[in-house]
């Protein structure tokens, strides 16, 4: 025994090297620094933020580079490192309704006070490799730049809701709960479901929110909104007793709206699905806002069927480094218990064939 | 052929000749069985799934160099959408592209007919998100393909009567399913139900493409196509009540835009050749 | 009168246990048969091989001289929904839950190609006071209906397009006592109302003796005894019918 213990200190060793090796790549090349990764990868950086739970363009980059691009694994390490820090106390809540826009694009309205803004999307490109990437290139140049319409960009959600055609949200100051601190105590408020699914792995909810589209959990969804930009993160320091800027964010805000056939005491309306997350994220804020009207089926008198609208079910298994963690262990010795499942299978066989 | 201008590397069309192939034998098929959905082997394309893909497949499979096409998206040449489309093909066919729907030989379309008639020798391509009139009912496409092949469509009536029931009308107001020639049920894609009528014995030929869910069907000219009903709640069509701020027009499906914060809204005509072609509202009368 | 449905020379095996074992009967026009025996006797085995809804390995079933098996699955499901009526043993397999009571019964209309919604909602709620359901629930929902209300309804929804044989599977298997008297009479008047032929499977004799005109007695897949239901009950020739008989009369 003593040795075989020693053997697996020196393949572990020997493992790590080799990872690091590998991390590497070949030398003839130059590394990667941190900071291209956080400037050439960004959409990279900003799915392992929001996985990782943790707004760090710097910290993010790097865990992408550590993991060598594994991206569940670098949201792994963000939280791992976050768990460490001290925390100071929570941020006022964001207002995205000031959002500094980088594009806002709404599927219900062809136009719109604010406007349509594209932004820096892949929509309407076509998907061709283009091998000019491939080749040094030159200094690219900037994009157009058109005048910012300095209208205010409301709402399409406040539009419809003013109209009477939008269920309004229950409007509440109680403090929400915070599911890094505190286990998932079901059945949950949506405070807690959407801030689960707010760092929930893009790849479930995508496929998640997906199934609800294709007639599991029926939504009938328009994607009323979408905007992405920054934001002002304020703090209110006790001593100070005013709230003072720490700076800004990227979020992307979607806000679905979905059909709503209506109950005995509610004539029939719109109800929004509501999607948030950190960094330039479209399709995790689109399939999040998907889930999330799934989830309210129960508060809205409809058929709880699918698997998009199990809270249980939805909240359980879209943590990706709780998932992944789960799935791997399988790779652990597992000596023991298969060891009384061989002799229980054995006797089993030896007794049927009497 | 104008082969020059066609991006290098790539066919006419962008899918090779055998794809082309497949897809015009179930294009056949799909005309033979109006209404019925036959499987395909659906490709990757280089636009992503749900955004016409199927629509693109079947167009790239019919279109010829003396084609001319036209590409709307919700009505309109200008929508976004629809200048991706018209561009891609610009450049795997070089065809000739144009905006006036009489024009055009055939005119791929996602959520819209366009208002003015079409006429035979005209193909209507119309993108299709979900090929299956009966997905919101029954999720099981094993199930709903056994519906079918029996006709056995009591509960597409069942949901048709518990509207009328609770709402005292049908509540589906796009994507209203229609029976083809009294045999299958057919989703019209996601067009507005006042587009439905225009389905029913159109001079030109009708194809539909669902990419993602690998199906194709069709509507040959002159077939009857019926929108579901009760002969005591007949089906109805319906617009906005208003009428097209730029050329008056009280027939055509329209737009509504949010003009300022306060919600003001306007009207204008959801098929932009339609409404140019008609002359403008003087301001005066306006 | 001709028979309505046949069957002859069936046998079902599963694995060594023979589920059917040359089964044969008949059943004529406005006739109540009903087949009895334990749960594991075959009876319910029988009662889904009758109905087309699972194949015999061996023997012919012939329903208007045509062998149910045999037809496609298009004409079987046109049988279904034209001819035949099937009631589960427990309502929920025959209601569609999440569709009002009106919807429920209308459903069987429409699918005959009935499009006219004042009459299907006429002929609707003439049937549900006919299976004694308030009329004024037409527009609620099965779940909010207790068992008994729920088994009311799922006759009058496999009634209402006039079936000329009706498949039952222990009606009244899941219901208080009190609630399945109300219920067989209720069956038994509209049974006679209509000149249904009915195929009942039941472990109750006494279900049985109220209901059939005739009955088969099943043990281990075989019939072991069959008869006027009077004859068989009163004077049980069989060992085993006679051992069912007096444990229902000892109970």
């Amino acid at each position: 025994m003593y040795v075989a213990v020693k053997g697996g200190e020196r393949a572990i060793g020997n493992a790590h090297a080799w990872l690091d090796e590998a991390r590497r790549g070949d030398p003839a090349l130059a590394e990667l620094d941190v900071a291209q990764v956080e400037q050439q990868l960004g959409l990279a950086v900003d799915r392992v933020m929001a996985e990782g739970s943790c707004y760090d363009r710097g910290l993010a980059a790097l865990a992408v580079k550590q993991a060598r691009g594994d991206l569940i694994e670098a949201a792994f390490l963000l939280r791992a490192y976050r768990t460490t820090l001290a925390r100071f106390g929570a941020s006022e809540p964001v207002e995205t309704g000031a959002m500094r826009i980088q594009r806002r694009i709404s599927a219900t309205y062809k136009d719109l006070p604010g406007g349509q803004v594209l932004g820096p999307t892949f929509d309407y490109t076509h998907r061709l490799l283009d091998f000019a990437l491939a080749a040094e290139r030159e200094a690219v140049a900037p994009a157009p730049e058109g005048v910012a319409d300095p209208a205010p960009m409301p709402r399409v959600t406040e539009l419809l809701a003013r109209e009477g055609l939008m269920r309004r949200e229950s409007r509440s100051d109680a403090e929400p709960p915070d599911l890094t601190r505190d286990p998932l105590n079901f059945p949950v408020p949506r405070a807690a479901w959407l801030q689960a699914l707010a760092r929930g792995d893009e790849g479930f909810l995508l496929g998640l929110g997906y199934s609800t589209q294709r007639g599991y959990g029926n939504s009938h969804p328009f994607a009323g909104e979408i905007r992405m930009g920054e934001v002002t993160v304020e703090f209110t320091p006790p001593e100070l007793g005013f709230a003072i800027e720490l700076g800004e964010i990227v979020l992307t805000e979607c806000q679905m709206v979905n059909q709503f056939a209506g109950s005995k005491s509610e004539p029939p309306q719109f109800t929004r699905g509501y999607g948030l997350v950190f960094g330039h994220g479209e399709r995790k804020a689109m399939a999040m806002a998907l889930v999330d009207r799934g989830l309210r089926a129960e508060e809205l008198g409809e058929p709880v069927d699918a698997p998009a609208q199990s809270q249980e079910f939805v909240l359980y298994h879209c943590d990706n480094v709780e998932a992944t963690g789960f799935v791997e262990h399988l790779k652990l010795p597992h000596y023991v218990d298969f060891q009384s499942e061989l002799e229980k299978l054995r006797s089993l066989r030896q007794e049927a064939g009497q | 052929m104008t082969e020059a201008s066609i991006e290098a590397g790539y066919n006419f069309g962008y899918l090779d000749e055998n794809t082309k192939r497949m897809i015009r034998r179930a294009l056949l098929k799909a005309v033979a069985v109006p209404g019925y959905q036959v499987p395909f082997g659906s490709r990757e394309m280089p636009l992503p799934y749900g955004w016409g893909t199927g629509g693109i497949q079947v167009t790239a499979s019919i279109i010829g160099a003396d084609d001319t096409l036209k590409v709307i998206d919700q009505g309109a040449d200008d929508t976004t959408n629809a200048v991706s489309i018209r561009r891609f093909f610009n450049r795997v066919t070089g065809v000739a592209t144009t905006e006036h729907t009489a024009a055009a030989t055939i005119i791929q379309t996602r959520h819209r007919v366009p208002e003015a008639k079409l006429r035979e020798g005209q193909v209507l391509v119309y993108q299709v998100p979900m090929p299956e009139p009966l997905f919101r009912l029954e999720p099981r496409v094993a199930e709903t393909k056994r519906m079918h092949a029996l006709a056995d469509y009591g509960l597409m009536h069942v949901k048709l009567y518990e509207d009328i029931a609770r709402h005292g009308a049908a509540t589906t107001s796009y994507n209203y399913p229609v029976l083809v020639n009294q045999r299958y049920l057919m989703s019209p894609s996601p067009i507005p139900a006042f587009d439905n009528p225009k389905l029913d014995r159109m001079p030109a030929l009708q194809l539909f493409g669902a990419g993602r869910e690998k199906r194709i069907y069709a509507v040959p000219p002159w077939t009857e196509v019926k929108s579901l009903d009760f002969e005591d709640h007949p089906f109805q069509p319906a617009r906005a009540d208003a009428a097209c701020v730029i050329c008056g027009a009280r027939d055509s499906y329209l737009d509504e835009l949010i003009v300022d914060d306060s919600g003001k809204r306007h009207f204008v005509c959801s098929d932009t050749d339609y409404c140019a072609s008609r002359p403008p509202v003087q301001d005066a009368a306006a | 009168m001709s028979e309505l449905l046949t069957a002859e020379g069936l046998h079902l095996h599963f694995g060594k246990v023979a589920a059917l074992d040359d089964v044969a009967l008949e059943i004529h026009p406005g006739e109540v048969v009903a087949i009895v025996g334990e749960s594991g006797s075959g009876k319910t085995t029988l009662l889904r091989v009758l109905a087309g809804l699972m194949p015999p390995q061996q023997g012919q079933v012939l329903y208007a001289g045509e062998d149910v098996h045999a037809m496609g699955e298009a004409a079987r499901r046109r049988l279904m929904r034209s001819d035949w009526g099937f009631v589960h043993q427990n309502p929920r397999d025959g209601l569609r839950l999440r569709v009002s009571a009106g919807g429920n019964v209308g459903e069987r209309l429409m699918a005959a190609g009935a499009r006219h919604y004042g009459n299907i909602r006429a002929e609707a709620t003439e049937w549900l006071k006919r299976v004694e359901i308030d009329p004024a629930r037409i527009d609620d929902m099965p779940l909010q209906f207790s068992g008994g209300m729920q088994q009311r309804l799922q006759i009058a929804r496999t009634l209402v397009t006039r079936p000329k044989l009706v498949f039952m599977d222990e009606p009244t298997g899941g219901l208080d006592v009190s609630v399945q008297a109300r219920l067989l009479d209720l069956i038994r008047a509209l049974v006679a109302d209509l000149g249904l032929a009915v195929l009942i499977v039941t472990h109750d004799i006494a279900a049985a003796r109220l209901l059939a005109h005739r009955m088969l007695v099943m043990r281990r897949g075989q019939v072991v005894e069959q008869g006027l239901t009077d004859r068989v009950l009163d004077d049980p020739q069989h060992p085993y019918t006679q051992l069912l008989v007096s444990s229902v009369l000892a109970a």
